[in-house]
């Protein structure tokens, strides 16, 4: 039940509630009415929303192309998928066994356009219809099949039209102006006449290929070998496009219904099914949670979702080596550390054209999509001959603050407080005056810094600033600390 | 495979351009080997930014321009900062040719090190340790030594807050930063560090030398122990070995017992 215009509504019923004459959208006094020892529930919109997210994953082991319908449907296209399954008919039942064995009850179809399996699913369960034969089976459907809101309905079924076959009789221009165009390009594409294409959780595959199991199978061994198969498969697709995978997806079904994802990243396209398999390894090694093999998986699918021309430049990294073989060697550590210790964690430096300390600095994921960084032309800034190093080795994220003991004005402090460890300044040089880069962010502009390098009496070096200025009487000076000079 | 990753230039000059009036100093720092595993300590917690700086430099003359891996503890981002692009610039490298690996723990860290050192195409692998870290014991260094041994990538190991050990370095070296000679105006000069050799498989434990480091030619310079007071009248220069000028700690270094008996 739902609350809905102040009234506490039935949203969703079982069998037992149908029998007794309940029916969606009444209210829950009427409902008590016709059944005193009705047990209610609140409705939990989010956890059926993740109900059915599983529902469409475990649905995934038919075709990668799966969308939701509604609080309360699923759509599969299963284009070019039916003869893994021998027959349309046959896939129909074995999807309906799977979502039996999820627990769920479910109205099935097979038709050519997703409208047409969606109406069928509600009014003519468990049929395959085959393509041609909608024209004639949706006559008889009911106007509701069409799905619209509850006015058109009414509206519908007060002008007399009680099937798709009267509306269908009418003439198309009639019903859109009364109706809008919307109907008639649902009763279009119920009746078979026109045809859409879903728009899938997920984006299809480049290429797919994938293994189901007369038996479960429940050796991780015996599963990459099978990886290491589907590979070669795709290998000579790849080969074909003249390309090399960037991104992989393993799903792994299990026969109770989990199922499980592992997505595979290379540094470069790769259509070699031993490194495939050895990153798979180490990814499933590297999980938090381990690939359980529980009962046994029956169905296995590899999917290349990102793929580049295989001779296409390698990434900046590779460009020392001097051969190929080292380039390569390069690119198999890489994509065996990302596999090991993810993508986030393996890091390289990007140039980019500002002055604000924090942002100069930047290092993004190796493995990132975009390849802007690599192109930008922007360069390092050459060092000053003759001169120490002006930026320190390391930088904090968060600038630490100081204690200051003895402060002089416009110069740095003699003498400083950090991580209780106090520190008399020998020498030093500066100010060098940054200002924050106020076209950046909206909020307001952090205040101008003095910079000053500084030395230590036992030699260490660091860069300190102190933000806001002394003309600025409003405001007391802080200092902080910044970076670290080996 | 033996390279010179301490290039010293005989003599120095001095940024303000005061070259050629000292005695040239040549202290021969013993080769490091690129095909080994070196450890490097921190004298101090707070020598940390140096310890890196230092391990970067030498890895830098070990490497020969080719990509180097940069294994990081996490703990070194929380108490030394994160590695700064501009200022591995200003230090004279170049940090596109750096990959950087950041890890929670000790074993990550070793694993990643390992898997590095198998791989031929680099130039360097450093290996950043924070704290005592049990897990990098004898089995472990040797089996990264040995790594590196099969491979040819040097191994350059740097530890903080950590007692020296037994291990199947090469070398180990303890680093402490020194107050630079400072420039007009008090400012701060050429980092200096001192690097003593705690030990080599080939003798010469003990030696410690007083150097700094030039970016603009990547080399580490020698400089005599008396420099580091550049105010103080000019003390006859001593071999480094002998004499000691840092303030706050006696020397002599005490050879380690662990490291002659385990060498093998």
């Amino acid at each position: 039940m739902e609350k809905e215009r102040g009234a506490l509504r039935i949203t969703a019923i079982d069998a037992n509630a149908a029998r007794a004459g309940i029916d969606i959208g009444m209210a829950l006094a009427e409902a008590r009415a016709l059944w005193p020892n009705l047990e209610t529930e609140e409705a939990a919109p989010e956890a059926d929303a993740r109900f059915l997210k599983q529902a469409s994953e475990i649905c995934e082991m038919f075709t990668p192309l799966v969308a939701l319908q509604g609080r309360e449907g699923l759509l599969l296209d299963i284009t070019g998928c039916v003869h893994l399954f021998g027959g349309e008919s046959e896939i129909l039942q074995r999807a309906r066994r799977r979502m039996a064995a999820f627990g769920l009850s479910t109205g099935a179809a097979i038709a050519s356009t997703p409208d047409a399996a969606w109406a069928f699913a509600h009014y003519r369960r468990n049929r395959v219809v085959a393509r041609g034969e909608e024209e004639t089976l949706a006559r008889d459907l009911p106007i509701t099949a069409l799905d619209q809101n509850t006015e058109t309905t009414m509206a519908l079924s007060r002008a007399g039209l009680k099937t798709l076959g009267d509306l269908a009789d009418r003439p198309s221009h009639l019903l859109a102006a009364r109706f809008g165009e919307d109907l008639v390009a649902t009763l279009g594409r119920i009746l078979g006449r026109e045809d859409i294409r879903i728009t899938p959780l997920r984006p299809p595959p480049l290429l797919m290929a994938e293994r189901h199991f007369p038996e479960p199978m429940t050796q991780m061994e015996h599963l990459l070998v099978v990886l290491g198969r589907l590979m070669g498969d795709l290998a000579s697709r790849l080969e074909a496009r003249g390309e090399g995978g960037r991104a992989f997806a393993l799903t792994l079904f299990r026969a109770d219904g989990a199922v499980r994802r592992i997505g595979i990243e290379t540094a470069s396209g790769t259509r070699d099914a031993a490194s495939l398999v050895r990153l798979a390894r180490l990814k499933m090694e590297a999980l938090a949670d381990p690939v359980d093999p529980g009962f046994g998986f029956d169905a296995l699918r590899l999917m290349v979702l990102r793929s580049e021309p295989l001779h296409a430049a390698q990434v900046s990294l590779t460009e020392g080596a001097t051969t190929a073989d080292e380039a390569r060697a390069l690119a198999d550590l890489l994509n065996g550390l990302v596999a090991r210790f993810g993508r986030e964690n393996v890091r390289r430096f990007v140039a980019r054209d500002t002055h604000d300390p924090a942002r100069a600095g930047g290092t993004m994921a190796c493995l990132s999509a975009s390849r802007v960084s690599t192109d930008s032309a922007t360069e390092w800034p050459a060092p000053e001959a003759g001169q120490p190093p002006a930026r320190p080795l390391t930088l904090f994220v968060n600038p630490q603050p100081i204690e200051v003991l003895a402060e002089v004005p416009d110069s740095p402090p003699l003498r400083f407080r950090w991580r209780r460890m106090l520190h008399e300044v020998t020498r030093a040089e500066g100010p060098e005056r940054i200002a924050p880069e106020w076209w950046r962010d909206a909020a307001p502009a952090p205040a101008t810094r003095d910079y000053y390098r500084i030395e230590d009496q036992a030699g260490h070096r660091f860069w300190i600033f102190r933000e806001g200025l002394y003309e600025d009487r409003n405001t007391q000076p802080r200092w902080f600390l910044h970076g670290l000079f080996p | 495979m033996q390279a010179h990753p301490f290039p010293l230039r005989q003599g120095w000059s001095t940024p303000s351009g005061e070259a050629g009036e000292e005695p040239a100093r040549t202290v021969p720092l013993p080769a490091l080997s690129r095909a080994a595993l070196h450890e490097f300590y921190a004298a101090r917690v707070a020598d940390a930014a140096a310890l890196t700086g230092c391990a970067l430099a030498v890895g830098h003359g070990l490497a020969q321009g080719r990509s180097c891996l940069w294994v990081r503890q996490e703990a070194f981002d929380w108490e030394a900062g994160q590695p700064h692009a501009p200022g591995l610039c200003e230090w004279g490298l170049d940090p596109a040719r750096l990959l950087i690996l950041r890890v929670k723990d000790v074993t990550a860290a070793l694993q990643a090190g390992l898997e590095g050192a198998r791989c031929a195409g680099l130039g360097a692998v450093f290996i950043e340790l924070w704290g005592e870290a049990p897990a990098y014991d004898l089995t472990a260094s040797r089996r990264l030594a040995l790594a590196a041994r099969a491979s040819g990538v040097p191994l350059l190991l740097t530890r903080i807050a950590a007692k020296a050990r037994p291990s199947a370095a090469e070398t180990r070296w303890e680093l402490r930063a020194l107050p630079s000679r400072a420039l007009a105006a008090q400012a701060p000069g050429l980092p200096a560090f001192e690097l003593t050799l705690l030990r080599a498989r080939n003798g010469r434990e003990g030696q410690h030398d007083h150097l700094e480091w030039d970016r603009d030619v990547r080399q580490f310079l020698s400089r005599t122990a008396t420099d580091t007071r550049p105010a103080e009248p000019a003390l006859p220069s001593l071999p480094g070995a002998v004499v000691s000028v840092s303030f706050d700690r006696p020397r002599p270094p005490e050879p380690e017992p662990f490291a002659r008996r385990e060498a093998s």
